[in-house]
């Protein structure tokens, strides 16, 4: 047996054996972890940190970019916006005018036709007038030659002159009426 | 009592004494040198509580990663308690994390030796020596002691722990051996004994309760059989209860040495 303690305050006396082997024991644990264990902790926690950080760094990067592109492309978006509104803004204007062009055009061709036939009727009543006068003047001498010819013969011939000269006279509108035709 | 039922007695050493904390060296050759101290159970749990803690944490830490695998975690978070609620709460970002490599070896070093007090068959903590509370707790004076003589010098350092700043001078004579005595000759003491005490009452009340429970067996009358039962349920009772003896008391060890530390470090006021 080992009488470490020897009753009542003997257990207060340390046993110096033990006090070399807890000092010997808890020098080596210490010597170990403190050497060879803790500061690869402290590493790895520094390690951790650094990696932590530049994760969130990086995250921040990348939100900032995609930020920035979000807006380049919301500026872009409304320039195009805007250009498009130009250019239908252009398009109905010329649409509007292109319209207009072609009715002002149109009423003028319209005009110019109208008067072109007014023209037309105009020349050919003044023809149809022109060629009327010498023919009833032609008639008139004809006729007139008739009558005077007739009288000499009597009345009845007179009668039968002038009845023949309007049936002629009928008979040439007639086919005069159809040749213009 | 029967006559063997009193040879019972006596083998099992019922009430338990100071006896109950003799351990047979291991080796009887030995017996008679200096030597037989060196080979017992008690030492051996020493050896063991070291040889466990350097293994597991050389094999826990062999390949750190960023991302700790489970021993990696678990290595990581015994040192991260003690450094960070203790060491880095108490002694700031720097001197925190300059101290917490040795606090922690004390911290783990104390735990896994109080905890030998409930593993079976060896039920005792080496603490229950007072030889080994009293080698840490002498560590802890030599390492506070020369912490605040390196940062104040020798005359600075023992001005500032025995001169409480404020006191009226006429009250000096009074003061100066009192705060010299606890601050510079108790503070270690304490600590082993409180860390010794602890262990030793919790190894006694453990020998009492289980112990009783088989002497109780020995009686003769059926009824006082039966309650040994009670006795060894207190048994199982008083283990648990040990279990929170201790952390705590390894808890305050490493705290109490952090505030000495702290304490010599502090600015001169």
């Amino acid at each position: 047996m080992i009488h470490a303690a020897e009753g009542g305050a003997g257990i207060l006396i340390p046993v110096w054996q033990e006090i070399v082997v807890g000092a010997i024991a808890f020098g080596l644990l210490c010597f170990v972890l403190m050497k060879f264990v803790f500061p690869r902790m402290e590493k790895t926690f520094e390690a951790r940190v650094d990696a932590i950080e530049g994760g969130i760094e990086r995250a921040e990067k990348a939100q900032e970019e995609a930020n920035q592109t979000l807006e380049e492309y919301r500026r872009k978006l409304a320039g195009a916006q805007e250009e498009a509104a130009a250019i239908r803004d252009e398009a109905r204007a010329d649409a509007v005018a292109a319209k207009e062009e072609i009715l002002v055009s149109a009423r003028e061709e319209a005009n110019r036709i109208i008067a072109a036939g007014h023209a037309n009727v105009e020349a050919s009543r003044q023809q149809l007038v022109r060629e009327l006068r010498s023919e009833v003047g032609n008639l008139a001498v004809d006729l007139a030659g008739k009558i005077i010819g007739q009288r000499l013969a009597g009345e009845t011939a007179t009668e039968q002159t002038v009845d023949r000269f309007l049936a002629e006279l009928n008979d040439d509108t007639a086919s005069e009426a159809s040749g213009a035709r | 009592m029967t006559d063997s039922a009193k040879v019972l007695a006596e083998e099992l050493h019922f009430p338990p004494g100071t006896d109950s904390f003799n351990f047979r060296d291991w080796f009887p050759g030995l017996s008679d040198t200096a030597l037989a101290n060196v080979f017992t159970t008690i030492t051996f749990a020493v050896w063991l509580t070291v040889a466990i803690l350097i293994v597991f944490f050389l094999w826990a830490y062999r390949k750190p990663q960023i991302v700790p695998t489970k021993r990696q975690w678990l290595a990581e978070s015994a040192y991260g308690f003690v450094r960070d609620t203790v060491s880095v709460e108490v002694l700031g970002k720097k001197e925190g994390v300059r101290f917490a490599p040795y606090l922690t070896c004390l911290f783990l070093f104390v735990v896994l030796m109080n905890f030998w007090a409930i593993v079976p068959f060896v039920q005792i903590s080496p603490n229950s020596h007072i030889a080994f509370p009293a080698t840490l707790g002498i560590l802890s004076w030599v390492i506070y002691n020369y912490v605040g003589i390196r940062k104040h010098g020798f005359l600075g350092y023992l001005k500032m722990t025995c001169v409480p700043p404020g006191a009226p001078v006429f009250i000096y004579p009074l003061l100066i051996p009192i705060e010299f005595l606890q601050n510079l000759i108790l503070r270690p003491v304490t600590l082993a004994l409180r860390l010794f005490a602890n262990m030793f009452a919790g190894h006694l009340i453990l020998l009492v309760f289980i112990l009783g429970g088989f002497t109780l067996l020995q009686s003769d009358n059926l009824f006082i059989q039966g309650v040994s039962v009670v006795s060894w349920a207190f048994g199982i009772a008083m283990t648990f209860f040990e279990l929170i003896v201790i952390l705590l008391q390894a808890y305050v060890f490493t705290l109490l040495t952090t505030l000495y530390i702290q304490g010599s470090l502090a600015d001169e006021h």
